[in-house]
């Protein structure tokens, strides 16, 4: 197959990405607690604007449906970044302890400063930068090698997951309202979410956008990349910065939500191959359909009951991942 | 394109390396670093490529110090293949070649129709261009290590660093590899830094040869005056003897035995 045909067959697996993305977000607004057909839903949002399908609609599922959209290509992008920049399949987010780092500063927004809750996300950000550069110093030793990294953020990831249980240890009354974001759910999720998530994730999806190509030359390994006039420790330093920024604000509204920022750039390598210039767009869509139907999931499974998004995405992402473990020795 | 390298020190850690190295290559040279295993050969080559910082010394390009030029301006002059390198399994060598044009690239811009047009000359001169839709990793050793140079070309050095670009191959496929080598020296005058295992085709490729022993530049100088009993006896720790390649016009010896 030559180069040509290649692109338009990855172009064609991109726009397949994107209906996938443009259909889970239609069955998580037609699907819940309440049936709504699909007609009645263009009723509600387009003619009558006052019933109550309109007010399920446009205050409820429209503000989840978009801040789950938005948290699953944050995680899913952060962790494709990290599984490039340490050329490692099971770097994530949660793993290497980004997340955990997000997760504590959320914490503390949530329990002892809730009147706070919208600078969340940038407490989240600078807890996982904090996190992540220490790991990184942790790791370092004339250049970052994988296991070392990986080694030191389960490390830290435990460290940062006991200050958590300190905590909710010291604040027993609050712990009921934080359960949800221990697991990762995103269940009274509203327009205040979105507004917290969004301009982090634009901001970070942009930049990536434009300069995925320089994943490609780091994929080359540090000498060649060096060679090839790029700046291996600013630009891995710059990708950092930026992994973090997405898993911090996905964090902050959504939670510790394991195994996104594992599994959906891992399918999506299988899919569409690892140049990134195709991987870091199908990715977006990727990861934003895969959250969109399991929160859909959560939402109607047992309903009226409604379970964190995050037991599904573990029911599905723990077994994937000792797969990983196994393929990989083999 | 000259390279000068002076006074150069080098360390791992506390551990140094290389100890005052000073040379000057002259532009359409080919140059090849021999020495025991360990002595330094990958360390000064990764630190021309300015993969390692040395501790002390400079580096020229044409007399202008490296440190004070862009680094990808660098890339544009000076390529490096070195000896460890993997890519991922589903590169193709045409995308693989194109990666040598990152260096000429404007930010954000894609490749041009003379990018596209360079990198299709990298693929004839290597003669890939049949293969150019394969991926890199089904390729055999010698057809592998000529899409890294493809890469190397598209990237239009005046200077190529190679680091022992045919260990690990069959005869053939290294005689491919340095008869290449040689001809892009030849047609496009491309000056060649590389490192070699075999001393006989070191001195049969090469303009110069340069000894590095224990970190420290040992010799420095044509084949004929390199190849020696005392090189071979000293540095390499074998008796041999030397003849005349009359052919190649070069030097070449077969060992006797490990020096007692
Ligand atoms: N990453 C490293 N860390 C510490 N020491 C190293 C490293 N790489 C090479 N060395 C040491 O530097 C010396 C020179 O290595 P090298 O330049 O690779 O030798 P050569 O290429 O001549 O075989 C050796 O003693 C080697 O053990
Ligand atoms: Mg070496």
């Amino acid at each position: 197959m030559n180069q040509q045909n290649e692109k338009i067959k990855k172009s064609a697996i991109l726009i397949a990405c994107m209906c996938f993305s443009i259909t889970g977000f239609f069955i998580s607004i037609v699907n819940g607690a309440v049936k709504i057909s699909f007609v009645e839903i263009v009723n509600a949002i387009f003619f009558e604007e006052a019933t109550v399908n309109y007010q399920i609609i446009m205050n409820v599922r429209l503000p989840r449906t978009i801040t789950a959209s938005l948290v699953g290509t944050s995680l899913a992008l952060s962790g494709s970044i990290l599984q490039g920049i340490m050329r490692n399949p099971l770097a994530s987010p949660n793993i290497i302890g980004v997340s955990s780092g997000a997760g504590l500063m959320t914490l503390i927004i949530l329990i002892l400063f809730p009147d706070y809750y919208f600078l969340a996300p940038l407490s989240a950000f600078i807890g996982a930068l904090t996190a992540t550069l220490f790991i990184y110093f942790l790791a370092w030793k004339q250049g970052v090698a994988t296991t070392r990294l990986i080694l030191a953020g389960v490390a830290v990831s435990s460290l940062l997951g006991a200050g958590n249980n300190a905590i909710m240890t010291f604040y027993p009354d609050k712990v009921s309202g934080v359960i949800g974001f221990m697991v990762g759910g995103l269940s009274a999720t509203n327009w205040k979410h979105v507004d917290m998530i969004f301009p982090y994730a634009i901001v970070g999806i942009i930049l990536l956008l434009l300069i995925s190509n320089k994943l490609n030359i780091l994929m080359l390994g540090d000498e060649v990349a060096t060679g090839l006039g790029l700046n291996v420790e600013k630009t891995k330093f710059l990708f950092i910065i930026i992994s973090s920024v997405l898993a911090g604000a996905a964090v902050s509204v959504v939670g510790l939500l394991g195994f996104v920022g594992l599994i959906v750039p891992h399918i999506t390598r299988q899919l569409i191959g690892s140049d990134y210039r195709f991987l870091i767009p199908a990715t977006i869509f990727t990861g934003s359909a895969v959250v969109i139907l399991c929160d859909t999931l959560a939402r109607v499974m047992f309903a009226p009951v409604e379970i964190p998004v995050g037991i599904i995405m573990s029911a599905l992402g723990a077994p994937f991942f000792l797969y990983l473990l196994r393929r990989k020795k083999e | 394109m000259e390279l000068k390298v002076e006074g150069l020190n080098v360390f791992y850690g506390d551990k140094k390396i290389l100890n005052d190295i000073s040379f000057n290559i002259k532009s359409g040279e080919i140059t090849t670093i021999i020495g025991p295993n360990g002595s330094g050969k990958s360390t000064l080559i990764k630190t021309i490529s300015r993969y390692l910082k040395p501790k002390g010394g400079s580096i020229y390009l044409d007399k202008v110090n490296i440190n004070q030029i862009n680094t990808k301006e660098i890339a544009r002059n000076l390529a490096v293949l070195p000896q460890v390198k993997d890519v991922s399994s589903d590169i193709s060598v045409e995308e693989l070649v194109s990666y040598g044009r990152y260096p000429h690239l404007k930010f954000g811009k894609r490749l041009s129709k003379e990018d596209k047009e360079i990198i299709e000359w990298a693929l004839e001169k290597t003669g890939l261009l049949e293969m150019k839709d394969r991926c890199v990793v089904t390729l055999s050793g010698g057809e592998r290590q000529r899409a890294w140079i493809a890469m190397s070309l598209a990237q239009k050095p005046k200077i190529l660093l190679l680091d022992e670009p045919t260990t690990f191959l069959d005869i053939c496929y290294q005689f491919e590899v340095l008869e290449l080598v040689k001809e892009l020296n030849k047609t496009l005058g491309i000056t060649v830094v590389m490192v070699l295992h075999d001393l006989n085709q070191a001195a049969r490729y090469s303009d110069k040869m340069l000894v590095i022993n224990n970190g420290d530049l040992w010799e420095y100088g044509e084949p004929c005056e390199i190849v020696s009993e005392n090189l071979l006896k000293n540095i390499f720790k074998i008796d041999a003897d030397i003849y005349e390649d009359k052919v190649n016009n070069c030097p070449y010896f077969i060992p006797r035995k490990i020096t007692a």
